[in-house]
């Protein structure tokens, strides 16, 4: 036991409790959390700093406004409704069309919600059953991301994203996260989406990880992950370097969704961006994170995204 | 530089701790463990006299144990109907006085002493002042100079003096000098007194003094003399009747000095009888009295100076932490999944009522029915807390109806549900069924099944008699708990479970 200890930390895997004391607790204040938690004062934080975001519908905030959902989706085919405070993807309702001549929506995974189910969902979501801790919670009605293309084989109805890590401004890892028949169009690993991992200097996809096992093709689709580019990438990783400045989290999971007119948006901020991305890249986090720790403070965007895109960060990724 | 304050932290509250903890145990004598018992020695001397048939005033005095090194005095009782008594301070140690206006025939007094065994309490005896040479007629001046040159002659301090002494006086045979000293007290007491003498002339000062062996059951105990020779710094003793040196571990001082044991005015018969009887006790009855006889504070805050009723409910609180600990060991040693931090050891304080097997049973039962509803439930549409309210009355109802049909098949474990927490079940089924919905029954069964282990363990730990017995006696050692706590909170290793999870990772590594 204590042989696979030692033979983890060669291989320079972070694990939960090192994440949580060496760097979510010392570079994470707590008085910021608010901003990543709600999902809303993320959103205006990107909007007021120029991110694009995807377009907000409304706000609903109490059980009186549940009603008023028709009209704010009134013109819109397809739309999104989250929990501001969810976590994990939980609660996340995404519609792809109305049915029964508008009195009923059909999800992403094919299912049909009348007025009322999704009334009684919205309810939960404002009694906080999504939310951390129970607090009371509003919901997001927002615009439905129209996925780029070149996942349109590789992803299971739902909407691909992809997460990045970034330290102190400088990107250290990133996967992208594809939706599979399990996840229910969810991009949440621990939901059962494929994780492939992402070559930091070129953005092409390497490997893929379903839960902890390594998967080569997408398990719906048949679709091969591996080699698949990431178009833009150097801009994409250069607007997750810019969440840092964003929010002033030394620590931070930054998810990104591709739109197929709009390009890359923020979809949100997380302060305890999982360790599965060390799976789905087979590279542990530990030795990057290091190197980013003795680089020193106050280098610009453009910078800290050269140097993530550099061999100094990930020397072994060749070598699987 | 955080480690570093964590570690003085931790080490600070361990010190302390540990230092409380030595203090009650080692110092005051509280009980490591939980069936513990310390022996006691009821002591108990009848003084037996007949005042005769006409009334007439009696004054009685009788020495009392006052200086007893290696033993110490719990409790001691003066029984005399109608007599007045007081105690007071002499040469030789303390002595009760018995005082009535009038009496008449046969009288019994009783002293009786609880003591115990007590290594701490020493000899705190001043240093006596040379003696004065003894007075004796010249002959007998003659023999005791005589014999005194040949003792100095044969020894080098006042232990090996009065060795050599007192094996002379024990085998006289021949010698005149020594037969002329002893004169008619061939004794032991008689031999004492012969070399307090000699010693005395010696410059060497010496007292006799007598005790009673403290045996387990005795009702004829006898006084035995002992030597006690000063050595310029200390108080030494010698066995008369064979001199040897040193006090037997079991042998009670009585009183010091030549004075007889027991004075009364008027003459007539008297007699003091000793009985000795072993007793066994709560060893915390010991340490709270010795505790109060030194003034310490320790047991003015100790869990026993609370009513019962009171010190029950600590009995159960004083494990919270322990379990506290193991869940902390669990989550983020091990990584076990468990729904609600703290959920599992308030289920294992419910195991207390019904016992692990019967509690396993009850829970799973109760949360799979309790989910069944919640499915149920899920198509009425209700808002969270009006939910929440409707499962947990039938939660209520879910565990009455168990009781009742248990009883019925005359199954007792149904009856002990009644501490069971319900509102921990109610959030407990609410939040497995969205764990159900979101995340699938997969992982919502793991996290049951893992929070029942915690439990289930938390429970056989918290349940052991020897660490409620600890933690009860020893509050102190919390710090220890808390020290260790906080130490687990900067571990920053790998969790077990993580071990499985990145597994591939390791197999990379030669």
């Amino acid at each position: 036991m204590f042989g696979l200890a030692r033979r983890l930390s060669a291989s320079g895997v972070l694990g939960i409790n090192a994440r949580n004391c060496r760097y979510i607790l010392k570079h994470n204040p707590r008085h910021l959390y608010p901003l990543v938690d709600d999902k809303l004062a993320t959103k205006r934080l990107a909007i007021a700093a120029g991110l694009p975001v995807p377009e907000l519908y409304g706000v609903i905030t109490s059980h009186h406004d549940v009603r008023r959902l028709p009209e704010l989706v009134a013109g819109h085919r397809d739309f999104v409704i989250k929990p501001a405070h969810g976590s994990g993807g939980d609660g996340i309702l995404v519609v792809s069309a109305r049915v029964r001549d508008g009195s009923a929506y059909r999800l992403v995974d094919g299912t049909i919600m009348d007025g009322d189910d999704i009334g009684h969902h919205l309810s939960n979501m404002l009694s906080g059953q999504y939310s951390l801790g129970g607090h009371r919670d509003v919901a997001l009605i927002e615009y439905c991301v129209k996925f780029d293309p070149i996942f349109s084989e590789c992803a299971y109805r739902g909407i691909p994203d992809i997460r990045v890590i970034v330290f102190r401004g400088y990107p250290v890892m990133a996967m992208l996260r594809l939706p599979t028949r399990r996840s229910h169009g969810k991009a949440n690993l621990h939901q059962g989406a494929v994780g492939a991992g992402l070559d930091l200097a070129t953005g092409e996809t390497t490997c893929a990880v379903i839960g902890n096992s390594v998967v080569t093709e997408h398990p719906d689709t048949g679709a091969v992950i591996a080699g698949r580019q990431i178009p833009r990438w150097e801009y994409l990783l250069d607007f997750a370097a810019r969440c840092h400045e964003l929010t002033g989290l030394g620590y931070l999971g930054v998810d990104i969704v591709l739109d197929r007119d709009l390009g890359p948006m923020l979809l949100e901020l997380n302060v305890r961006p999982g360790l599965n991305i060390q799976i789905a890249n087979r590279c542990g986090l530990r030795d990057r994170l290091r190197v980013i720790e003795a680089r020193p403070a106050g280098v610009s965007v453009k910078e800290r995204v050269a140097f993530s895109m550099g061999s100094l960060l990930q020397p072994a990724a060749v070598a699987i | 530089m955080k480690d570093y304050k964590v570690w003085v932290l931790a080490l600070a509250l361990f010190l302390i701790g540990g230092a409380l903890f030595v203090y009650k145990w080692q110092g005051l004598g509280y009980p490591l463990l939980p069936d513990e018992q310390t022996r006691i020695w009821t002591v108990e001397a009848t003084l037996k006299f007949d005042a005769g048939p006409a009334p007439v005033p009696a004054k009685v005095t009788l020495y009392v144990p006052a200086l007893t090194p290696g033993f110490a005095i719990l409790d001691e009782n003066f029984v005399s109907r109608g007599f007045g008594f007081t105690t007071r301070y002499v040469t030789g140690g303390r002595q009760v006085q018995w005082a009535v206006r009038r009496i008449k025939n046969e009288q019994t007094l009783y002293y009786r002493a609880t003591i115990y065994k007590d290594p701490l309490q020493a000899e705190s005896d001043t240093t006596p002042p040379f003696p004065a040479p003894p007075r004796l007629r010249d002959a007998e001046n003659i023999a005791l100079q005589q014999l005194l040159g040949q003792i100095q002659s044969q020894s080098a301090d006042p232990a090996s003096f009065t060795v050599e002494l007192l094996k002379r006086l024990a085998n006289p045979g021949t010698d005149q000098n020594v037969l002329m000293l002893l004169g008619s007290g061939t004794g032991i007491t008689g031999r004492a007194v012969t070399a307090i003498t000699v010693l005395a002339a010696a410059q060497i000062p010496a007292r006799l003094l007598r005790g009673v062996y403290l045996v387990d059951r005795e009702q004829q105990a006898r006084l035995l003399p002992w030597l006690e020779v000063h050595d310029g710094e200390r108080w030494i003793y010698f066995d008369p009747a064979t001199g040897a040196q040193g006090l037997p571990e079991n042998f009670l001082i009585w009183w010091r000095g030549s004075a007889p044991l027991y004075t009364r005015d008027g003459g007539g018969k008297t007699e003091v009888q000793f009985s000795v009887q072993r007793n066994e006790v709560d060893p915390v009855l010991v340490a709270e009295r010795r505790a109060n006889a030194w003034q310490s504070r320790i047991a003015d805050f100790s869990m026993f100076s609370l009513p019962i009723q009171t010190q029950a409910v600590y009995g159960v609180l004083l494990m919270i932490p322990l379990g506290a600990l193991l869940v902390v060991f669990l989550r983020n040693i091990v990584g076990v999944a468990t729904f609600g931090t703290f959920m599992p050891v308030l289920v294992a304080l419910a195991f207390r009522e019904t016992e692990v097997v019967a509690g396993v049973i009850l829970f799973s039962l109760v949360v799979a029915l309790g989910l069944l509803f919640r499915f149920f439930m899920e198509h009425l549409r209700l808002l969270l807390v009006p939910r929440l309210a409707s499962v947990l009355i039938i939660v209520v109802l879910l565990m009455a109806l168990i009781s009742i049909v248990g009883h019925q098949l005359g199954l007792d474990m149904g009856l002990s549900v009644g501490l069971f927490p319900m509102v921990i079940l109610t959030m407990t089924i609410e939040r497995m069924s969205i764990v159900w919905e979101e995340r699938g029954p997969t992982e919502a069964i793991q996290q049951g099944v893992g929070s029942l282990f915690v439990a289930a363990l938390c429970f056989s730990v918290m349940d052991i008699g020897f660490f409620k017995h600890l933690f009860f006696v020893f509050p102190e050692l919390l710090l220890w708990l808390l020290a260790i706590t906080l130490l687990l909170g900067r571990y920053s290793g790998y969790r077990l479970f993580e071990l499985v999870r990145f597994k591939s990772f390791a197999d990379r590594v030669p």
